[in-house]
């Protein structure tokens, strides 16, 4: 989707600020949603890429002004709600509705240490074959998808080069969706930097963006 | 400070004692989830421990001084970076898939992610915010060179800039440059000038600069 979480390029948005000695979290609650999400996530009601969207689909301005984990804490909820781990009333009172069953949560503290230190591969060994080689010219195609997409909108049209074939990978597009994980190849496609951004670009300066190979096409 | 930072600190500064909204908004998800058995605290504890205090930079700085130190490491590194990474005992979650970038005297690796905060979690921990706000993310693709400028770090012309944007599920780690004047440290010595920061791709490593307290 066009929205305001697709912001490279985009101007206005003031001076980079470092904190010094910056800690992990700023408030206990922080630490405690991006915990919750993790653990949630082990029901598999949902993926990273449903994840990312249920951010995305929070409304421009309210996005722009919220915190980081404050949009973890929306998103969140928003997919509890539409797979039915909870209710909206369940979330606004804090007390599970009456009669519920209680469940046994789907993340022990041993299968948290094992996420951790295990991860969540996103490449799938499956034999697919690539529509591009390295070395190929290409063209990121200019769609504007309504839903999820990876694709961003600043290389939409653009003319690029695969320098290198990550292999295969799950789509996101329609695994935000839950229309399959359609399973494609991903390339690190280099676009020039005045090919994105016009004469202003120092002339060798590039921009590398991994794409599947849905986003491209010949050139 | 970024600005949804100090914000959210100046909302603290008007209610002293009063806990902020998302933090009782939190709480008391936290208690429902336990209730109804969706969550167990001792894994949330667990989680928040590991990247609170076992999982940050410090890991991306003994990657790195390895691979100045080791020139076979460093080819391992470059060539298959998940292998190597793990040889030192570091991978996982959000690092599933790495790529390490090595700057040279002729080429400057930046990476950023503009659509979300993906990051090299096993490597770098859990990103900054100014990683993660919208004047990195919206000016890091258009402006790298002014942005570098921002972080205090002024690129010759000739200098090939390159910017990764962290689409996909691969995550990037820049390999810094060793710095002059380091020939006699220690791998030890030479991890602890290796800043977060460097490993982004927005600042070089430097002698005078302290790093990453251990």
């Amino acid at each position: 989707m066009n929205g305001v979480h697709d912001m490279g390029g985009m101007h206005g948005m003031g001076p980079i600020l470092e904190e010094k000695n910056e800690p992990v979290f700023h408030q206990e609650w922080e630490g405690r949603i991006f915990a919750i999400n993790r653990a949630m996530g082990a029901w598999r009601k949902w993926n990273l890429d449903a994840s990312r969207h249920s951010r995305e689909l929070i409304p421009p301005a309210e996005y722009l002004r919220m915190s980081y984990y404050a949009r973890w804490v929306a998103g969140l909820v928003d997919l509890m709600v539409q797979s039915g781990l909870a209710t909206r009333a369940e979330i606004e009172s804090g007390v599970a509705a009456a009669g519920s069953i209680k469940a046994v949560p789907a993340l022990t503290v041993d299968k948290a240490v094992t996420l951790v230190a295990k991860g969540v591969p996103a490449s799938r060994n499956v034999n697919v074959a690539a529509r591009f080689q390295v070395g190929q010219r290409v063209r990121a195609r200019n769609i504007h998808p309504v839903g999820h997409t990876r694709l961003p909108r600043y290389a939409r049209g653009k003319f690029g080069t695969i320098e290198r074939d990550h292999g295969v990978f799950v789509f996101p597009d329609t695994n935000a969706h839950f229309v399959g994980e359609k399973p494609q190849h991903v390339y690190s496609v280099r676009f020039a930097a005045r090919e994105l951004w016009g004469e202003q670009a120092a002339p060798q300066d590039s921009v590398y963006v991994d794409m599947w190979d849905d986003y491209l096409e010949p050139a | 400070m970024t600005p949804e930072v100090s914000q959210a600190h100046q909302h603290e500064h008007d209610h002293q004692a009063v806990p902020s909204e998302p933090a009782l908004r939190v709480k008391a998800l936290e208690s429902l989830l336990i209730e109804k058995g969706l969550v167990d605290r001792a894994a949330l504890d667990a989680l928040v421990d590991a990247y609170e205090n076992k999982i940050g930079p410090r890991n991306g700085a003994r990657v790195v001084a390895r691979a100045w130190s080791d020139p076979a490491y460093k080819q391992r590194l470059l060539s298959d970076a998940d292998a190597a990474i793990a040889e030192m005992g570091y991978g996982g979650l959000q690092g599933e898939h790495m790529v390490v970038l090595e700057n040279t005297v002729k080429v400057h690796n930046l990476v950023v992610c503009t659509l979300c905060s993906c990051y090299p979690w096993p490597v770098l921990g859990l990103p900054p915010v100014w990683y993660k706000s919208a004047p990195y993310r919206s000016r890091a693709v258009i402006d790298p060179r002014g942005v570098l400028r921002e972080f205090g770090l002024e690129l010759p012309q000739d200098v090939e800039v390159r910017v990764w944007d962290s689409t996909a599920e691969l995550r990037y780690l820049v390999l810094p440059e060793r710095p002059a004047g380091t020939e006699k440290m220690t791998e030890e010595q030479l991890a602890a000038l290796v800043t977060r920061e460097a490993m982004v791709g927005v600042a070089k490593v430097s002698v005078s600069k302290a790093g990453i307290a251990a």
